[in-house]
């Protein structure tokens, strides 16, 4: 008996300092492992966009090709913690934190990729004019803006010198425009090969001192001049701005997208409005820990003393398994936290309840303690797994239309169930047998229990 | 503490009078007021769709800013019909002009060039504006929500009915817990439900996927609350005394676990109330719908589903219509 109590008293010493190590673990690294505490979007700022595809008959393996081709140009941004992940069939996941301009840079992320070269009949069109291409004559842009139905009314289209699958990526490269009448500017260097680089020669050959026009996904990027035929089918993009460089170098470099995505659903949260939040929920947190841990020292005394320890504990496992996992805390999570501080002392409040009243009915202090544990263990059992039915739910249904609130709600509230039978039940215990020999029946009230009271609820209604 | 169960009926009209303006508030009043039968309950844009701003004024005295004035900019933006809310806050002890505005959902396919003629609506009228959060929601995704919100309402309930059976199957007609249990834990999400639908409105109080997640939440403590009862007179059941009445059991094992349910609300209720007062805005209407729910689900635990099952022993429904009770139709809820 005293060896188990001793054993249990080792497995709870290693297994919270070892949550403390990595609760505190220098730079947030943990044997290697990276255990900084992941914040939400709602607590960090960012974005969460839900794409989907423009095109109703895009088959799954599209959607893939796209979900690829956006987790590179995700990963070429160096934002950390980014979601790029296919939901169903037809919709694409990406969440960004912490980005500074969110829904400029999802507008990049999307942009289809598709370059072309076309014939603007010696026109110069202005910068950012959205125009119709023999290979993409109704642009999206165009389609949702209005109801007309007369699609002469949108303008003409101009033939496509180049295909957008012809461009070879591993060509695009950012670089700087060597002097002209504007000196250096930012550019990207890009070339084609196949059909389009042939077209691309003949049709510069034949216009030399006219304008071409360079459209990326129907939007007119610039209209340089033919100063000489390009033979090779290689030449660069000239930018005013290096921001524009980098977005259209972005959206080349890995290809473009199967087919053109909308935005779905979208949720922008600010990294103020999440600081505020966080700051908000400790304060929560602290006062909620502390009241619960006041009231069970003030109704339970000893036992109420023992539950605190054990509530401190769970506190400090939570944080290191959150941080191990890792699980993304947001604010419904940490809610789901908070709630599960409420639930963990429910197994303590259900055991030295019946410990009270095993005592109040003449045994000794010793199996009354241990009666206490085995009797209220059903319920405790019961109700548990009736929470963790719910979390599972509550998990399976935040998963299938992708709100992570309600998944961190179910994760945290979850877990927490799974941690307080740990916490309320073994370190509670082993505390408890621990701490019998100081018991004598002076020193009833010290453990909050006395046979004086005839009715066993008389304190339990003040 | 002896009367516990012999006020049963009493217990039951308090039932009754809770859930019946918010079964008025749920079904009647749109009727009446619309003359269309709908539930009366205001979804947010998580399932009716459309786009959720939360907009902060610096540079606009919290009392110079109005509805109208907002509305009016949305308006000249293209968004017609924005519903404007204005909620006032503190940074660093000032106060700050702020306001929620529900509009239509953001254009799919180019929805920056729609926010960008907002903010400069905005800041024309009222100087800088900062846009602390947006979300857009489509109607597919809204009407998938909603589908996939009431798959998980009725599958949670289901398994809870399944568990429930299993555990008390040893016990004397297990079925009746579980269906007592699932009586409880209706009458616990009419109770959420019907405050839900008064306060949406007085206070405009939406329905959103965090308050489905209170919803559920409420299930499950209903249950948790109504098994550890159940659980009590499970086991006085067993080791009966011979005098002994089911009444005088029923009563016992809720005297019995009086202290406990008192107790575990308490905490919770600490927690919570730490919560709504100091967990900021964005979930204050879920942290006071799990209160609600929780409070609920421990009155109808001792109130309702243990003295369910002293009238279903009794088989009371036969004396009903005999002796006109005051409370005749209370358990039929």
């Amino acid at each position: 008996m005293q060896n188990r109590n001793l054993l249990s008293l080792l497995l709870i010493i290693s297994a919270t300092g070892l949550a403390l190590a990595v609760n505190f673990a220098p730079n947030n690294i943990f044997l290697g492992r990276d255990v900084s505490i992941r914040l939400g979007l709602d607590l960090q700022g960012g974005i969460q966009v839900l794409l989907r595809s423009a095109d109703p008959d895009a088959t799954a393996d599209e959607i893939a090709t796209a979900a690829r081709v956006i987790e590179q140009r995700v990963n070429a941004l160096g934002v950390g913690e980014t979601v790029v992940q296919q939901a169903g069939n037809n919709r694409i996941i990406v969440e960004l934190p912490g980005v500074a301009n969110p829904e400029q840079a999802i507008e990049t992320l999307r942009g289809t990729g598709r370059l072309e070269f076309i014939d603007s009949q010696g026109q110069y069109l202005a910068e950012g004019t959205i125009v119709r291409t023999s290979s993409s004559p109704n642009p999206p842009q165009l389609a949702e803006s209005d109801t007309v139905t007369d699609v002469t009314s949108l303008g003409p289209i101009y033939q496509s010198i180049t295909d957008g699958a012809d461009l070879d990526t591993s060509a695009v490269q950012p670089t700087f425009s060597q002097g002209g009448a504007l000196g250096s500017r930012p550019a990207v260097s890009f070339a084609f090969r196949g059909e389009s680089a042939r077209r691309l020669a003949s049709f510069t050959a034949a216009n030399v001192g006219r304008p071409m026009c360079i459209v990326l996904d129907n939007v007119v990027v610039s209209c340089p001049v033919i100063n000489a035929a390009l033979t090779d089918g290689s030449g660069i993009i000239e930018v005013s701005t290096e921001a524009d460089r980098n977005r259209i170098f972005n959206q080349l470099k890995y290809g473009a997208l199967p087919v053109p995505l909308v935005i779905e659903t979208s949720r922008t949260v600010t990294a103020t409005l999440g600081r505020e939040s966080v700051a908000a929920s400790i304060t929560a947190g602290v006062v909620g820990l502390a009241v619960v841990a006041a009231f069970m020292i003030l109704f339970y005394r000893g036992p109420g003393v023992v539950a605190t320890v054990a509530l401190i504990i769970y506190t400090i496992i939570s944080f290191a398994i959150y941080r191990l996992i890792p699980i993304t805390l947001t604010l419904p999570g940490i809610a789901g936290f908070i709630l599960s501080i409420g639930l963990a002392v429910d197994a303590n409040v259900l055991i030295f309840a019946r410990l009270r009243e095993e005592y109040r009915r003449g045994r000794d202090i010793r199996s009354a303690l241990e009666l206490g544990f085995v009797e209220s263990w059903p319920a405790i059992r019961d109700s548990s797994v009736s929470t963790l039915i719910t979390s599972i739910v509550l998990f399976m249904f935040g998963n299938s239309f992708g709100v992570s609130l309600i998944k961190g709600f179910a994760l945290t509230l979850g877990l927490g169930i799974v941690i307080s039978l740990f916490t309320a039940v073994v370190v509670s215990r082993t505390f408890l047998r621990l701490l019998l020999p100081l018991f004598s029946d002076e020193r009833a009230w010290w453990f909050g229990v006395d046979r004086r009271s005839a009715t066993p609820t008389a304190q339990a209604v003040s | 503490m002896e009367h516990l169960v012999r006020r049963r009926y009493w217990w039951f009209t308090f039932s009754i009078l809770v859930i019946l303006p918010g079964l008025y508030m749920l079904f009647l009043h749109p009727l009446v007021t619309t003359g269309r039968f709908t539930i009366g309950l205001r979804p947010s844009i998580d399932f009716a769709g459309g786009a959720l701003w939360e907009l902060r004024f610096p540079e606009t005295a919290p009392e110079r800013l109005s509805t109208d004035r907002i509305a009016a900019a949305f308006a000249a933006a293209g968004f017609e019909n924005a519903l404007v809310q204005l909620s006032p806050t503190q940074i660093d002890g000032k106060a700050v002009a702020a306001a929620l505005v529900r509009t239509r959902p953001l254009s799919e396919s180019d929805p920056n060039t729609e926010i960008d003629a907002v903010m400069k609506a905005l800041s024309t009228e009222f100087g800088n504006v900062s846009r602390e959060r947006l979300e857009s929601v489509g109607p597919t995704v809204s009407a998938e929500s909603t589908r996939s919100a009431i798959i998980a309402v009725l599958g949670a309930s289901l398994i809870i009915l399944l568990y429930l059976t299993w555990a008390f199957r040893k016990a004397p007609h297990p079925v009746r817990y579980g269906v007592c249990a699932i009586i409880a834990m209706l009458h616990d999400v009419l109770v959420v439900l019907g405050i839900a639908a008064i306060l949406g409105a007085t206070i405009g109080l939406e329905v959103d996927a965090l308050f489905l997640t209170a919803l559920l939440t409420t299930l499950s403590f209903s249950v948790h609350d109504t098994i550890v009862v159940f659980d009590r007179i499970r086991e006085n059941l067993l080791n009966r005394h011979p005098a002994e009445t089911f009444d005088d059991i029923v009563n016992h094992s809720l005297v019995q676990t009086l202290p406990r349910s008192i107790n575990t609300q308490l905490t919770t209720f600490f927690t919570l109330t730490a919560l709504l007062l100091f967990g900021g805005d964005t979930i204050r209407n879920f942290v006071l719908m799990l209160l609600i729910g929780l409070i609920s689900g421990t009155y109808s635990s001792i109130f309702n589903a243990a003295q369910l099952l002293v009238v279903w022993e009794h088989r009371e429904w036969r004396h009903w219509f005999k002796r006109g009770r005051r409370d005749e139709t209370a358990p039929a809820m």
